[in-house]
């Protein structure tokens, strides 16, 4: 009989739990992995160097497409870092939009996250219920920006408008009408803040809907209990931040360690693991969406009570309104001069993380005096966590791959830049 | 965490002396600058000693700085027909690959980490440039941080820096069989080649670029008045 020997097989890049473009080379023992080696880069665009090339406040809509489920925090990151270098700060009620668009964008992120997660995992109905509820987020994303996804809203010095005082409402159809219709549009009669007040009161029912789905779930359970553990000190040794490291069992959030925007303001608790395993970052995302809407609630009652400016009256940094730039010489000049040349930032170097939903996003700038950032390194969460896929695999099965990959969170638009 | 920061300072002039030659604080950061010859006992004391104990490594990144402070447009002089426009000039975009700089630069590339600690809640950024000897070369620091490994995979993609002790230093990012490394400063924006399905051959074929460069909004250099006070302090610091 011959000899039986290891073989290697290709996971991706066109496989549906890959999450994108991952191509893993997987070095197999029958059913048991002895290697894994991800291949990445395949959604490699240059996002950096394109960034040194242009002006600093062209490159916000391409923050929107690095981390391409959690838009609005990368946008963070990187204003973020300017706001340090130039030193300056947002007024309060642009940090408080700041707040509630960062907690819609995780539980935006956490509930594709869940979803894609559990159809990798063989829960297909999931899929659907996260989706419909992703439908209500994308409208508030919509009615800021304008768009629904890459939203540009986050500026150096605020954010880009107020929130609106209506909400679109859908049109009459073929097969939206009468009663449908009006039941549709019941949540659009008021503003956007009321908008969202009836999503947080709706939500926390559904997240309550997806733990009778899975949490007790037996099959759920198999696929992972006791997959891709992580050692608390082997987290902090591979980099690991947010879920990943919190999941492991270390009480670290930016988000209250070391506080941005209006996170010392509003109220909310962090949840830990304890085996750091999937399961138990399963719990804490899950645990998560419920937080964030709690932050929400609060950031929309203190939104409803306290109008005020949303962005900086600098007008070396910040364009000035339609209405001064007609009216008035000054302003006139200084609008030309932001959008043929932009602002120049002091020379200097800065890193301002944020807690993004998969973990420390922040934005290294170095700056020389000029109008364009003469060096961004975007830090991607994502990208430590898959360098760790080797070793949270290793004499696992060819099925916990899958389980770990789904666990990671990954999206190829961050990790590859 | 500001009094965090002072103390930082201090005990890092304290505990490292001559092995860190410069320690500059700006916007609440603190950044210090090491030989690669000292590269790995100063990162590994970050790591282990008590009163830092940096368990977690972040992010590292490759810099190249050549062109720092220069503007893409440079005004030469001025007639009474209008500016003249020094179009031949340096930067992101610009160069073209024949161009590329071949004479070695003092402190062109830099390697830069940023640690964090979770124990005493702080961070700080350690800053090594290499000697720039046709072969640029850093100690790795994969047995400190296991975590390193991708990150120096990344620089050594982008940047042709070396990472001496790595156990596995591929290319990451870029395409299998790519030539060159994009993001050094005279690696052109557009890139060198451009890919094409080529019918009579019936496969993908590379062939070099056909699309010229173009600036549309010029790096411009202005030393703000407003920050010049924050200039002379950072440059009395360092």
């Amino acid at each position: 009989m011959s000899e039986i020997k290891n073989y290697t097989i290709n996971f991706g890049p066109q496989h549906p739990a890959a999450h994108g473009v991952l191509r893993l080379i997987l070095e197999m023992d029958g059913e048991v992995i002895v290697h894994a080696d991800p291949h990445v880069g395949l959604l490699h665009r240059g996002t950096e160097k394109l960034a040194e090339s242009k002006p600093f406040n062209h490159s916000i809509g391409y923050m929107d497409r690095l981390d391409y489920v959690s838009m609005m925090c990368n946008e963070h990151g990187y204003v973020r870092s300017i706001e340090k270098l130039l030193n300056i700060e947002a007024p309060i009620r642009a940090q408080y939009i700041r707040t509630m668009f960062d907690e819609i964008t995780r539980i935006l992120n956490h509930l594709m996250w869940i979803g894609t997660h559990g159809l990798d995992l063989g829960a297909m109905t999931l899929f659907l219920y996260a989706f419909r509820e992703r439908e209500y987020l994308m409208d508030c994303y919509e009615a800021v920006s304008g768009a629904r996804m890459h939203a540009t809203y986050y500026r150096p010095g605020g954010v880009y408008r107020d929130l609106p005082d209506t909400m679109p409402k859908h049109a009459e159809s073929k097969w939206t009408k009468g009663k449908t219709l009006k039941e549709l549009n019941s949540w659009r009669e008021g503003s956007l803040l009321d908008f969202i007040e009836h999503f947080t009161d709706y939500f926390p029912e559904r997240v309550a809907e997806y733990n009778t789905l899975l949490t007790d779930n037996r099959i759920w359970k198999q696929r992972t209990v006791g997959i891709g553990v992580v050692s608390p000190e082997r987290a902090l040794q591979l980099g690991f931040t947010g879920p990943m490291l919190r999941g492991s069992g270390i009480a670290w959030d930016l988000r209250k360690n070391q506080t941005y925007a209006a996170y010392d303001k509003v109220d909310f608790d962090v949840p830990i693991g304890v085996n750091g395993d999937c399961y138990d970052r399963y719990l804490i995302r899950m645990e998560e969406m419920i937080q964030s809407n709690r932050i929400i609630k609060q950031c929309v009652k203190w939104l409803k009570e306290n109008p005020g400016p949303v962005m900086l009256d600098d007008y070396k940094v910040v364009p000035p309104t339609r209405d001064a730039m007609k009216n008035d010489m000054e302003s006139l000049i200084h609008h030309f001069k932001l959008f043929t040349e932009g602002y120049t930032v002091p020379k200097g170097e800065a890193y301002a993380p944020i807690e993004a939903p998969k973990g420390e996003f922040g934005v290294y700038l170095v700056a020389d005096d000029s109008n364009k950032p003469f060096r961004m390194k975007i830090r991607a969460p994502g990208f430590a966590h898959i360098s760790a896929m080797n070793e949270m695999v290793k004499g696992s099965m060819l099925a916990d791959v899958v389980s770990v990959i789904g666990t990671m969170d990954i999206v190829f638009g961050e990790i590859d830049r | 965490m500001n009094n965090n920061k002072v103390s930082l300072e201090k005990k890092l002039k304290s505990h490292f002396g001559d092995l860190v030659t410069s320690i500059v604080s700006q916007h609440g950061e603190i950044t210090c600058e090491v030989i690669p010859e000292n590269w790995q006992q100063v990162c590994q004391q970050l790591r282990d000693d008590a009163q830092f104990s940096f368990a977690q490594l972040i992010d590292l990144c490759g810099i190249d700085y050549l062109g720092f402070g220069e503007s893409e447009w440079q005004t030469e002089g001025v007639t009474n027909t209008g500016f003249s426009r020094g179009i031949k000039s340096k930067g992101p975009g610009r160069f073209s690959w024949e161009e590329r700089k071949t004479e070695l630069m003092d402190r062109r590339y830099a390697v830069v980490i940023h640690l964090l600690s979770i124990e005493h809640n702080m961070r700080i950024r350690v800053k090594c440039f290499a000697p720039d000897t046709g072969i640029l070369a850093v100690p790795s620091l994969v047995k400190i941080w296991a975590g390193v490994d991708w990150f120096e995979r990344e620089a050594f993609d982008l940047f042709g820096i070396i990472f001496v002790g790595h156990p596995d230093l591929r290319r990451i990012l870029t395409d299998y069989g790519f030539v060159g490394h994009p993001f050094r400063k005279d690696f052109p924006l557009i890139g060198n080649v451009e890919v094409r399905y080529d019918e009579e051959k019936g496969r993908v074929v590379y062939e070099p670029v056909s699309i010229e460069p173009r600036v549309t909004i010029p790096k411009t250099i202005r030393k703000d008045a407003r920050y010049a006070e924050n200039q002379e302090q950072l440059e009395e610091d360092s």
